[in-house]
């Protein structure tokens, strides 16, 4: 019986010494220093414009449904997707009746916006929702194909747009690990600041 | 698979193997109780703090029912810490965002699912914890089940390389040990390392940001007692809203991912996991995450080689776990990769593959990668939804955990399930052979098959048992996203995932409903303690066996225990015993469902 008290004793006391060591002493000492070494991105990464109004985060997508805008992809997340207190993921199967509707009529209207074809393969990253919902960036190929549109929105050279597109790129880390993207919310607010 | 590909996975194995032996090492040193590490000025006054508080003799050793005993209790006295805490964190601090307390059947799945280093959520991080329960009652058990998992494949490992003996270590030692000087330590320096690549650590409210293009949606009309608005025919009115804000989730993410990770605990801090762009935000941080969640499985297979003088036999155990994974990585890869051919027909290129419910920045190979790595290792994080997969992409992850989480497992956890595997193996090799069967000099008699069978049988009993009662209950129907086979995978993964100690989640499937039916809570809990507690004792049971044992020298008769042969006997064994029961079910789910992909059958 003293040896079974003895025991529960360990136990209490480890999980309070555990829970002042592990969960006060560790976060915090990992918050002391990366709010010193990396506060910028320890805050979140905003983007703040001139009179101190956040923006966003350059890791967080937005939704632009405007013709002078890059598209993000398809979200998820909550009712209007892109909600930053809802991150989700669709969770559809392959055979879900609702996904292959949804897919369908993404298809239909990105054809309609970017001036496609019936024909025209459609890039499975425009017509399909990310897993957080909150993906900030689109294929390379999907960026190029809404170029010509939001350059004539707002008459500017395809080539300027490309070349917007290209410097809001994020290339593979290291040259191998991982996939390019573009950037969305990055990209728009550069175009935003062409004049 | 493109080049690239190839190159990352080829990094990713060529690294997990260079770290396996030095870790491996340091293990030895970390569960030893006069092991000598070179954090010892650092750590060292910090352990002998904690043993005087608890009041313990660190030489003291334990036999396998006292070391049982310590660990349920430990357990216990969590679980009670952390149920109080979740449901009444509207009364504690750090809590800024004003959440509420947590309904008792969510708080009991949760405080379950933390202990059993399962972390499978019902909840949305973000919208359901306060920072005070994230940081502190899911912490700890991110840590400790850790911990835990570790030490009992510690003890196992001692019941097998120490001979005519009663004890197995102490458990609190090891405990403290391997939190003190493995996980707090790793975990440190990781948790920066996530910081620099963008994952946040602040303590501050939710950012609001004002949108770039604010959006005009459309809404159904309240009118003042918060009831929908209908129009003559009974249908809704809608009205315009315009949003014109973004809420950016914040809080002290970083620390707890870092042991999410290498604890192969995997409960995310948001709702989206390490898909979530603050969890995971680049590339790289997404290849050290994977890194991190084998790193300590792997190195305790080189542990187990160094306890029983036989390098041999950890790396053989170390092989049949990297081809078992492996093969699953290139089987979902390729059907990832391939895509599916309904949304093909309706115009998606086909040469993108099946990019529904996956991020761009880690594209098809990274998170059908992540998707093998977390269900082999126990862990549950996701990085991409494996319920928007494809049938046999889906099936993958399954599968990996309905071998039994042994594919390097959890950590601790993956190397005491493929240690019952071994003794199966060998017990077979014996039968095959005419000879009493021997594991490294020691016999295997019929008590210590029993044990391991047993711990193999309440698995099955429990995922099937379940899956079973959900399919033909109105709760566990109404649960579901989807509707056809792909609904029954969705409960087969739950409770497969819930059994197996993973986590991760055909993510669809609504586990806490609104209307507060309790049922997948409570079943998911049960098969959390039954998938961990009801595998442990009969481990332990083994283990308390085996060290008894005398160990006879080895002679021409030996079945030895390193080699290729011996590698794939024991893949023979995990494909066989562990994975061969659930054939039937997942002939149900993902097999049909990939027949009636082909056949452009929709539900």
């Amino acid at each position: 019986m003293k040896a079974l008290f003895s025991e529960i004793r360990g136990a209490i006391v480890s999980t309070f010494v555990f829970a002042v060591v592990l969960c006060g002493l560790y976060p915090v000492v990992v918050w002391g220093v990366s709010q010193v070494a990396f506060k910028h991105k320890a805050d979140g990464s905003l983007i703040v414009d001139k009179d101190g109004t956040v923006r966003g985060s350059s890791l967080l997508g937005q939704v632009f449904t405007g013709e002078k805008y890059f598209h993000s992809r398809p979200s998820a997340a909550g009712a209007f997707g892109y909600d930053g207190a809802n991150s989700s993921g669709s969770n559809l199967g392959p055979t879900s009746q609702k996904l292959n509707d949804a897919i369908k009529g993404r298809i239909a209207a990105y054809r309609t916006t970017e001036g496609l074809s019936d024909k025209d393969a459609v890039p499975a990253d425009a017509a399909t929702a990310s897993a957080s919902g909150l993906d900030p960036h689109i294929s390379v190929k999907n960026a190029e194909l809404q170029a010509a549109r939001v350059a004539k929105a707002r008459n500017l050279s395809v080539e300027k747009v490309k070349e917007l597109i290209g410097a809001s790129t994020t290339k593979p880390d290291l040259g191998f690990l991982g996939d390019a993207g573009v950037n969305v919310l990055k990209l728009n607010l550069s175009l935003d600041g062409v004049k | 698979m493109q080049s690239t590909d190839w190159l990352q996975f080829a990094l990713f194995i060529g690294l997990l193997a260079l770290i396996t032996k030095p870790l491996g090492i340091y293990l030895t040193q970390v569960l030893d109780v006069k092991g000598r590490t070179w954090l010892d000025p650092v750590v060292g006054p910090l352990e002998r703090l904690t043993y005087s508080l608890m009041g313990l003799d660190r030489n003291k050793e334990q036999g396998w029912k006292q070391y049982t005993l310590a660990m349920l209790l430990f357990s216990l006295v969590g679980i009670v810490f952390t149920y109080l805490i979740l449901r009444y964190q509207h009364l504690l601090p750090l809590n800024p965002q004003h959440l509420p307390g947590l309904s008792d059947h969510l708080a009991f799945n949760t405080v379950v699912s933390f202990t059993t280093n399962t972390n499978w959520q019902s909840y949305g991080g973000e919208s359901t914890m306060s920072y005070f329960s994230q940081m502190v009652a899911l912490t700890i058990h991110n840590f400790t089940s850790a911990a835990v998992g570790i030490s009992i494949a510690a003890a196992l490992v001692r019941g097998i390389a120490r001979a005519s003996a009663t004890t197995l270590g102490n458990f609190w030692v090891d405990l403290v040990r391997t939190t003190y000087y493995l996980l707090l330590p790793l975990c440190f320096v990781f948790a920066l390392f996530l910081v620099s690549q963008g994952i946040v650590q602040n303590f501050k409210s939710y950012d609001t940001a004002k949108l770039v293009e604010p959006q005009t949606v459309q809404v159904a009309k309240m009118d003042a007692s918060n009831q929908p608005v209908v129009d003559a025919a009974g249908k809704p009115v809608m009205e315009d809203k315009i949003v014109s804000e973004q809420t950016i989730v914040q809080g002290p993410m970083a620390s707890q991912i870092a042991i999410k990770m290498l604890g192969t605990n995997g409960g995310g801090y948001v709702n989206a996991n390490a898909a979530h762009p603050f969890e995971n935000p680049t590339p790289l941080s997404n290849f050290v995450q994977m890194l991190s969640i084998f790193s300590i499985g792997s190195a305790l297979t080189y542990y187990l080689g160094r306890m029983v003088k036989n390098q041999g036999h950890g790396w053989a155990v170390w092989a049949a776990m990297m081809l078992l994974f492996i093969c699953g990585v290139l089987v979902c890869a390729h059907f990832e990769a391939a895509g599916n051919p309904i949304h093909q027909a309706l115009g998606v290129s086909a040469t993108d593959g099946n990019m529904e419910g996956k991020e761009v920045r880690f594209g098809i190979f990274n998170s059908s990668l992540f998707a093998t790595i977390t269900t082999a290792a126990s862990c549950g994080a996701v990085n991409s939804m494996h319920d928007s997969f494809t049938a046999i992409g889906g099936l993958v992850p399954l599968f990996m955990i309905e071998l039994g989480e042994v594919v390097i497992g959890g950590v601790g956890a993956g190397l005491y399930g493929m240690l019952v595997f071994v003794v199966l193996a060998v017990f077979i090799a014996g039968l095959m052979v005419g000879r009493t069967p021997e594991y490294l000099g020691k016999k295997i008699q019929a008590y210590d098959v029993k044990m391991a069978m047993l711990s193999l049988l309440v698995l099955c009993m429990s995922i099937l048992g379940f899956t079973a009662w959900a399919c033909v209950s109105d709760w566990g129907l109404a649960g579901l996203n989807n509707a056809g086979p792909h609904g029954f995978s969705e409960i087969l993964y739950a409770y497969s995932s819930a059994t197996g100690n993973n986590g991760s989640a055909f993510a669809g499937l609504t586990a806490n409903p609104a209307n507060g039916d309790p049922h997948y809570n409570v079943t998911l809990g049960f098969a959390m303690l039954i998938g961990r507690f009801l595998m442990i004792i009969p481990i332990m049971a083994l283990a308390g066996s085996l060290v008894q044992k005398k160990v006879s020298p080895p002679s021409a008769g030996t079945f030895p225990v390193s080699g290729a042969t011996f590698t794939i006997l024991l893949i023979g064994t995990v494909v066989l015993i562990g994975a061969l029961n659930f054939l039937p079910a997942l002939a149900l789910g993902p097999v049909v469902e990939h027949f009636l992909t082909a056949g452009g059958k929709l539900f």
